[in-house]
């Protein structure tokens, strides 16, 4: 236990004006721009090498007329926008609700105040108060320091929409946060995190630019382990026409760790159930960058869903294990890229369960497929081979606060562990807390921010390792999957992140499998003799 | 902060000064009596209209609910009609909860930090309490001057009045609401001033806001209670603005025109500033929609086509090495 880490002391700010406060760009707590290749291949406005220490941020001569432009577009594109920029009263209900501003202290992390670092440009030049009484009904100019500022606090936001849980008028600030960076974008300014892998997604088809052949030399290898722990050879359908199902996960699954053993775990189950799917290696990522840029590119990338879902004919879509990834297929989809009227509604295989929730948009997650699955009796599970880790449930924030997906994984955990504990209620469910990373700011660059961000989250998590020994935390988001890791081992340690599916590839038991002594890690099923005493 | 609450005052005090200027030295009685209220409830009225226009012709793009319960998925799972909601019914007692008893305030939970436990998280009632009490007394405030507008007198609106005056020992009558709208208001006032994250946040304005609304009652009350107008003057004025055949009160002194004049601004201003939240709530897109977006298509009605790779394009640039890897392509088949 690392007691002596110094945690954040002080959440009351200082009598003084924010507005006068200047930015600082801080080593470890902002994101590096894009690359100019990738703002290129995109085709960004005014692409340049840039980044945000420096003094100059190269741009261009008319840009503050380019803002106030953008800014009346959206508000007459956006009536979430405009509403919000209006009716805030400053109630300062949302402002200790933020992982950020719990973790860093810093007012202007507090969801009011970020919120404000836009609205106070919007009083000055697109309200008559805020252009006659001035700063004294909070409007500025907009200024340079106003610019750097604001790249500064929108890329310091996860866009995990906790602040609007908590107001009266339920205000979000991740709304003002997307509004912010289109703006940013317009200028061109951009982070290396966000575009990078969205221009990779837009070339290759996925975020880490894997190419088709590693593709399915990667899946070769999952083949491959998988046989190694049942004995059992599995086929993986790579982008097989007519198949009944496409199958879109993340491409973390099948490149990063501990990703890969969720992989594993979907890949037992499809062959246990006998699915008739397919990957694509057109569509070979769930996940979409765009939704942490602009309206435009999330559209760009997300069109392949539905045109390789088209080409290969297949009926719907089963999606991965993924927190944005699912906020854009729930939320945002249907409605950019729809109708989807080439696919049928989709209907288990398995069970004949018609998923009517997603009658529209044709694409189901699969904690729904799998939880229909075991509802039905359908899998033979053995709880005891998870009885290595005591689990918690990480609610990623896109699967809990905008698609309301809370008791599928639980019913899942609780049918393939027998040791499972929920986290403090104010740090669940709708309450949950980021991981710190969402929104695009996984990069190491800022790991200092992360790791303040994810504080909350860390708080929970060894509050429940000290109450009940909890060693895994079972989350279903890439990003997630990612970054709590490194905050755990920072904050507490002695902690593992897994995905829904790794646990059910472990209770799986599979028709002529040997007898399994190794979980999908490799490691063997039940803990040593000397750490179960916890 | 004290510049800001004094700029506040400041401008509150001037608010008082005008009519007590206007009228008592000037002798402009027809200005405030009938101008200035007539002018206000234009204002007032136009100003609502243009605010609320403004958001409702602007497009929804998306349907981006907050959702605060488990989704409807499937049939032997508990879906929370509500907290997220899938039908009309479902979204309309969600905006009824918020719109009457502030639903999301309730949720209201503080958060410290502390070297030990890291966190503490406290469960805090009172600005709920606070904005309870002080709307639902403002409510019943403006609902029991109604008595004013009509002859005879509806006689809910007598009832309220009698339902109100508990402290009928004083004399004249005390109203329950004027006291707890006072009390409400100073809390929200000192909380302004008090809790630091909140006072960090407030402006000139939000403090003015505040203080406005104390001067509106307060001068209410002195002038039932200590001037003593002639009620039966007040009516056959407020009769004859309604009536539009104004007419200017004889006898009443001067606290009723600071308090006529302060409710005129109070409406005036109501439009442009941030009290129009009132009429925000109901089109707050994270709370107005269903959680359906799966289930029904949502239309966004500037959704306009962007440049995207096709699957051409992209096959392209990759089937050779697709097919020396043996992965299926689109061209090939079609030559074999
Ligand atoms: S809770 Fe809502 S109204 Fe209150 S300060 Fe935050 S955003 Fe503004
Ligand atoms: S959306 Fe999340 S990260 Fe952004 S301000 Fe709100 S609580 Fe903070
Ligand atoms: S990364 Fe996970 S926890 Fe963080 S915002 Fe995304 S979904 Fe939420």
């Amino acid at each position: 236990m690392k007691e002596e880490k110094s945690v954040p002391s002080d959440l009351s700010p200082k009598d003084e004006n924010w507005m006068d406060k200047k930015v600082e760009f801080k080593k470890g707590t902002y994101c590096y721009g894009a690359p100019l290749k990738h703002q290129k291949y995109l085709d960004l406005p005014h692409p340049r090498e840039w980044q945000p220490h420096n003094e100059d941020w190269n741009l261009p001569e008319n840009w503050k007329e380019i803002i106030l432009e953008g800014m009346k577009s959206l508000l007459e594109k956006y009536r979430s926008f405009k509403l919000f920029m209006d009716i805030c009263v400053r109630c300062g209900a949302c402002a200790d609700k933020c992982h950020f501003f719990i973790g860093t202290g810093d007012p202007k992390n507090m969801p009011v105040l970020r919120a404000e670092l836009l609205r106070s440009v919007y009083r000055r030049y697109f309200t008559l108060s805020g252009k006659i009484f001035g700063r004294l009904s909070g409007a500025r100019d907009l200024t340079y320091d106003v610019l750097k500022e604001w790249f500064y606090y929108f890329y310091q936001c996860t866009e995990c929409r906790r602040c609007s849980l908590y107001c009266p008028y339920g205000i979000d600030t991740c709304e003002i946060t997307m509004m912010g960076r289109e703006l940013l974008n317009l200028l061109g300014l951009n982070i290396q995190w966000v575009v990078e892998p969205a221009s990779n997604s837009f070339r290759t088809g996925n975020h880490l630019g894997v190419p088709p052949p590693a593709f399915k030399e990667t899946m070769g290898f999952a083949v491959d382990e998988i046989e190694e722990l049942t004995g059992i050879k599995i086929d993986v359908p790579i982008n097989r026409k007519g198949a009944e199902i496409l199958f879109v996960a993340p491409s973390a699954d099948y490149f990063a760790s501990p990703h890969w053993y969720t992989l594993l775990g979907y890949l037992m189950l499809f062959h246990e159930i006998g699915l008739d799917y397919t990957w694509s290696t057109f569509a070979s990522e769930g996940g979409n960058f765009g939704l942490f840029h602009s309206y435009e590119l999330m559209k760009r990338l997300n069109a392949k869903i539905y045109e390789e879902a088209k080409r290969l004919k297949v009926k719907w879509i089963l999606g991965g294990e993924c927190g944005h990834m699912w906020r854009v297929i729930h939320q945002y989809m249907d409605t950019m890229n729809g109708p989807a009227d080439f696919l049928e509604e989709p209907i288990s295989p398995i069970t004949g369960t018609k998923f009517e929730n997603a009658k529209s948009t044709k694409m189901v997650h699969i904690a729904e497929f799998t939880a229909d699955l075991i509802y039905h009796n359908k899998l033979v599970l053995d709880k005891k081979r998870n009885d290595k880790w005591i689990v918690t449930f990480h609610d990623s924030c896109n699967t809990a606060r905008s698609v309301g997906l809370f008791e599928e994984p639980r019913y899942i955990l609780k049918n393939v562990c027998n040791y499972f504990y929920e986290m403090p209620e104010n740090t669940i469910r709708e309450k949950t807390f980021c991981c710190g990373s969402g929104a695009g700011l996984g990069a190491d660059e800022n790991l200092e921010a992360r790791l303040k961000g994810g504080f909350p989250r860390a708080y929970a998590v060894r509050y429940v390792k000290e109450k009940f020994g909890v060693n895994m935390v079972a989350c279903m988001c890439a990003i997630d999957k990612a970054s709590l890791p490194i905050l755990l081992d920072y904050w507490l340690g002695g902690v593992e992140v897994c995905g829904i599916h790794e646990l059910v590839g472990n209770a799986l038991v599979m028709k002529g499998e040997k007898e399994r002594t190794k979980n999908l890690r490799g490691e063997p099923l039940q803990r040593e003799e000397n750490e179960k005493g916890l | 902060m004290v510049e800001r609450l004094a700029y506040a005052f400041l401008f509150t005090i001037f608010l008082i000064l005008v009519p007590l200027i206007g009228v008592g030295i000037l002798n402009l009685q027809k200005v405030f009596s009938i101008f200035v209220p007539y002018l206000a409830f234009l204002i007032f009225l136009f100003g609502l209209v243009y605010r609320v226009l403004s958001w409702a012709t602007s497009p929804q793009p998306f349907k981006i609910p907050l959702v605060a319960g488990q989704q409807r998925s499937l049939k032997w799972i508990k879906s929370s009609y509500i907290e997220s909601p899938y039908t009309k019914t479902g979204v309309f007692l969600r905006m009824l909860l918020e719109i009457i008893f502030f639903r999301s305030l309730l949720r209201e939970e503080k958060v410290e930090t502390h070297p030990k436990k890291w966190l503490l998280f406290t469960s805090k009632k009172a600005l709920w309490l606070g904005s309870i009490i002080f709307h639902y007394s403002l409510l019943v405030i403006a609902l029991r001057h109604l008595k004013l507008f009509f002859e005879p007198v509806p006689s809910f609106v007598s009832l309220l009045h009698r339902a109100d005056s508990l402290f009928e020992i004083f004399l004249p009558t005390v109203y329950i609401t004027d006291i707890l709208a006072l009390l409400a208001l100073l809390f929200l006032f000192f909380r302004r001033i008090l809790v630091r994250q909140v006072m960090y946040v407030s402006y000139a304005t939000d403090y003015f806001a505040l203080l406005l609304i104390i001067s509106v009652i307060l001068s209410g009350a002195l002038v039932r209670y200590f001037f003593r107008v002639d009620l039966f003057d007040v009516k056959r004025f407020t009769l004859g603005l309604v009536s539009f055949r104004p007419y200017v009160p004889e006898v009443v002194g001067s606290a009723f025109y600071v308090h006529l004049f302060l409710v005129s601004f109070l409406f005036a201003y109501f439009p442009f500033s941030k009290l129009i939240h009132a009429g925000g709530i109901f089109l707050s897109p994270t709370r107005n929609l269903e959680n359906t977006s799966r289930e029904k298509r949502y239309i966004n009605p500037w959704n306009y086509p962007v440049k995207v790779r096709s699957y051409e394009e992209w096959e392209d640039e990759f089937r050779e090495m697709m097919r020396e890897a043996g992965i299926p392509v689109e061209k090939e088949e079609k030559e074999s």
